[in-house]
């Protein structure tokens, strides 16, 4: 445990991407299995502790700390785990803290009663320094810049292998990744793994850059489908299983089990998750009932009752055919879907084009009247690519409805910005006061962030615990991708991914929009 | 009853306690600029202070100094003020002030622990304590500093191709840093940025021993891996840092505990040292002096406050503007 706390610290506070997988890389080549594979595990964000949970930990320090004081740290720390951490009493020179492994075990292997005295131990036999990697591991989110890719680029970088056969087994393999290392090290032959049962990465997009890309792009060379606003899935089946797996392969198949029951075939589809009866979408707000549920609900299943919209296709029963070009992907799906009868499945359309001023129109149109996000434009004979290839796929979104709304309050944000108020409240006028509709702290640069912090602290007219209200003077020109009626916010109304497009400085106050032209874009 | 109002001035005698604007008499606690400031009238202050704010701000920085030692009682009119060490850096004072049965300590910044470049810590019994908070918050138990010096040089001899790189203060913190490298046995030559050589000479002369110190200025680039520099933390990110081998930005603050903190400002090697009382020294010192009322000046008021409001003590924030907050020290 205190090679990998170590690790962990300087993991944290090491900024360049090179140390980064080199600190890893050496790392996994000195430590002793299993540790290694369950430190790999950790950072990959694999490893999760069914009986502990971050809540759970603060009750633990609970015991021993007033909470007041432990809720004044914590609003001044920013970070849950590091408020536990340094606010821990009590140190036990005489106790060892055991092997990585050793944990592990005993936080999956521990009864509920047993665990909050076993981690009391943990916490004292830890050095002050040690101790946020604890907490860190056993709430299983650790959170410190460290993508399973750069893990997986460590992982080649350990013995020089191809960073592109450690994709390939990637999702075949389970923590304490034995198998892994020993092929690493060149003592096995590359582990086989079945495909169709596993997750596959996944390929994404860029967003087009309207001034540059156009003119150096072929619309013939390229198809276009709407952009759905649902989450992007997968889904795995062959003759025994039937998983559905969300973009960064967290197997979701319980929370959706309408669809997953009723999908027939044997297929790796790719698609996007809508919930709404008749293959008619229902807004964002409706799917979101349904996430983050472990189980579904029956009032869920009946009302929001969930679909997959597929538009690629990677392996056709056991024929992988994600080295063929889209546009033999696309033939293959739509053969497959004719030979496969599905209540659950339907197919994204492929919108009709010729020039880009064409697709532009109808972005607009498909936003205007039927709210779609945008377009995908896909090069037709691109292979199906994991990861974020250059080139190949391309995400044009709908412009932002854009609103002039007034800063109310600001409060600290977490983690790195824990020392700046940068998460910011703002509204817009109702008759003579002006009302909340929406919370933003992104959208500004670090430089802005520092002339907003400072702005905040010489207007602060009261503060409530860890937010400031501030003088309604500050206009903020908020950009948001879609509005919708909300009961239980006071004005109203809830806005979609709400970003700081620019700030006002200049702006009268008087001059920030109403409500009332907020309700036009209510959808 | 209290003959000091909140803004720690003592009417009776027309004097200030680190006043932030100009005034006719003040006692200043040391010699920090957000307590020790230009162009007051009449300046009572150790000996040490007076030559630091000399030093740092010219000899007329104020119409007139008045050294006072420690331990030495001052009578004006019915006030009676005496100087006790208060273990914050070089010539750092606590202020007794006493009228008729009244003791009122203000504490000015200070710290418990050890420190071989000031006079230790003194414990003045009083009834009303008025207290700094900078680190008033019980997620700050400042570790060992003899432990961070020696993740310091763990890290040198680990990065022999790399120099390493100290933000901390030049008043104080500096001469810290450098006095526990040497106590830990660090011989080689400490470099130094312009802006620190100043006060280390003077701490030098006022007979804190040193060792070797080197403008860093007169070292070339490749002479620079392996050694160690202590610069202001502002210096860490400009230009200047580029005449370095591939850096280590450390820092020495008690802030650097809170890693996220240490992260956002770009620190890779944070060395929890700090010249401010930890959250339980604070409780100590409260319980020690006796005190039935605590006056909180600045820092976390909050939550020394509530503490002290559990322990049975009257107790209230001043909330004073002007001292320095966060990254401070």
């Amino acid at each position: 445990m205190k090679a990998f706390a170590a690790l962990f610290e300087k993991l944290v506070l090491t900024q360049s991407r090179n140390r980064k997988i080199e600190l890893l890389a050496d790392y996994l080549r000195t430590t002793p299995d299993p540790d290694r594979g369950y430190a790999l595990a950790a950072l990959t964000g694999e490893l999760s502790f069914a009986n502990v949970k971050a809540g759970k930990l603060k009750d633990i320090v609970l015991r021993h700390v007033d909470p007041h004081l432990f809720s004044l740290s914590y609003d001044y720390v920013g970070d849950l785990g590091e408020t536990i951490a340094l606010i821990w009493p009590f140190r036990d020179k005489a106790a060892e803290l055991p092997r990585l492994s050793v944990i592990i075990e005993n936080l999956n292997t521990l009864s509920k009663p047993e665990l909050p005295g076993y981690i009391e131990a943990l916490l004292s036999a830890a050095e002050p320094h040690e101790r946020w990697a604890l907490v860190k591991l056993a709430t299983g989110n650790l959170r410190i810049g460290v993508s399973t890719r750069l893990a997986k680029t460590a992982l080649a970088q350990m013995n020089g292998h191809d960073i592109q056969h450690i994709e390939e087994i990637w999702h075949g393999m389970d923590s304490p990744y034995i198998q892994l290392f020993e092929w690493l090290e060149g003592k096995i032959d590359k582990p086989a793994i079945q495909h169709a049962q596993t997750f596959h990465p996944m390929m994404l997009s860029n967003p087009v850059d309207e001034e540059k890309d156009f003119e150096k792009l072929d619309p013939a060379q390229f198809q276009s489908e709407w952009k759905w606003d649902g989450i992007r899935v997968q889904l795995v089946m062959d003759a025994d299983n039937k998983r559905l797996y969300s973009r960064t392969g967290d197997d979701i198949s319980n929370s959706f089990p309408d669809l997953v029951d009723a999908a027939t075939g044997s297929a790796v589809l790719d698609g996007e998750l809508l919930v709404g009866a008749g293959f008619e979408a229902g807004s964002f707000n409706d799917l979101q009932q349904r996430l983050n549920r472990k189980t579904a609900l029956p009032a869920h299943l009946e009302k929001f009752p969930a679909f997959m919209r597929v538009y690629d296709m990677l392996f056709d029963g056991d024929d992988d055919i994600r080295a063929l070009p889209l546009i033999e992907r696309r033939a293959r799906l739509e053969a497959w879907l004719t030979d496969n009868p599905q209540t659950r499945l339907d197919l994204s359309p492929v919108l009709d084009f010729r020039t880009w001023d064409e697709l532009a129109a109808l972005r607009i149109q498909g936003a205007d009247e039927h709210g779609h996000e945008g377009v995908m434009i896909k090069h037709k004979d691109a292979p199906y690519v994991p990861g974020r290839p250059k080139g190949l796929w391309y995400k044009w979104k709908r412009d932002p409805r854009l609103v002039d709304a007034v800063l109310m309050y600001a409060q600290r944000g977490h983690g790195k910005r824990s020392s700046y108020f940068s998460d910011y409240t703002f509204g817009v006028w109702k008759g003579n006061e002006i009302v909340p509709i929406g919370k933003a702290y992104f959208g500004f640069t670090d430089e802005e962030l520092k002339l907003l912090d400072k702005w905040v602290r010489t207007h602060t007219i009261q503060r409530f615990g860890p937010v400031c209200e501030v003088t309604k003077e500050l206009v903020f020109e908020v950009a948001f991708d879609s509005a919708q009626a909300s009961p239980r916010h006071k004005s109203g109304i809830a806005l979609r991914f709400p970003r700081i497009n620019r700030i006002r400085w200049d702006k009268p106050v008087q001059e920030a929009d109403t409500l009332e032209t907020m309700t036009r874009f209510v959808a | 009853m209290a003959f000091l109002n909140h803004e720690l001035h003592i009417g009776r005698i027309n004097t200030y306690v680190d006043p932030r604007q100009p005034q006719e008499r003040a006692i200043i606690t040391h010699g920090h600029a957000d307590h020790a400031r230009w162009g007051h009238k009449k300046v009572l202050a150790t000996p040490e202070t007076i030559a630091v704010m000399q030093a740092r701000y010219g000899l007329d920085c104020a119409g007139s100094f008045q050294p006072l030692n420690y331990g030495e009682r001052l009578e004006i009119d019915d006030v009676a003020i005496t100087l006790f060490p208060a273990g914050h850096i070089l010539g750092s004072a606590q202020v007794l002030l006493e009228h008729k049965d009244c003791r009122i300590v203000v504490t000015g910044d200070y710290k418990r622990g050890a420190d071989r470049t000031c006079t230790p810590f003194e414990l003045v019994p009083c009834d009303i304590l008025v207290t700094e908070a900078t680190f008033g918050l019980p997620v700050f138990q400042h570790p060992d500093p003899a432990l961070e010096i020696n993740r310091l040089l763990e890290s040198v001899a680990a990065n022999k191709e790399r120099a390493h790189l100290i933000g901390a203060y030049s008043l104080g913190k500096t001469q810290r840093v450098i006095k526990l490298l040497r106590e830990s046995g660090y011989d080689d030559p400490i470099y130094l940025h312009g802006a620190q050589v100043k006060l280390c000479t003077l701490y030098q002369q006022l007979g804190i021993d040193l060792g070797e110190l080197v403008p860093v200025s007169e070292a070339t680039k490749d002479s620079l891996a392996g050694t160690i520099t202590i610069a202001p933390p502002s210096a860490l990110k400009d230009r200047w840092s580029r005449r370095f081998p591939d850096p280590v930005p450390a820092m020495a603050s008690g802030w650097m505990s809170v890693k996220q903190r240490a992260k956002q400002s770009g620190v890779e090697l944070p060395l929890v040292i700090s010249d401010h009382c930890d959250w339980n020294e604070l409780l100590q010192t409260v319980k020690e002096t006796g005190a039935h009322t605590i006056w909180v000046t600045h820092g976390r008021e909050d939550a020394l406050v509530y503490a002290c409001q559990r322990m049975g003590l009257a107790a209230e924030p001043l909330s004073l503007q002007g001292y320095e907050d966060e990254g401070e020290e």
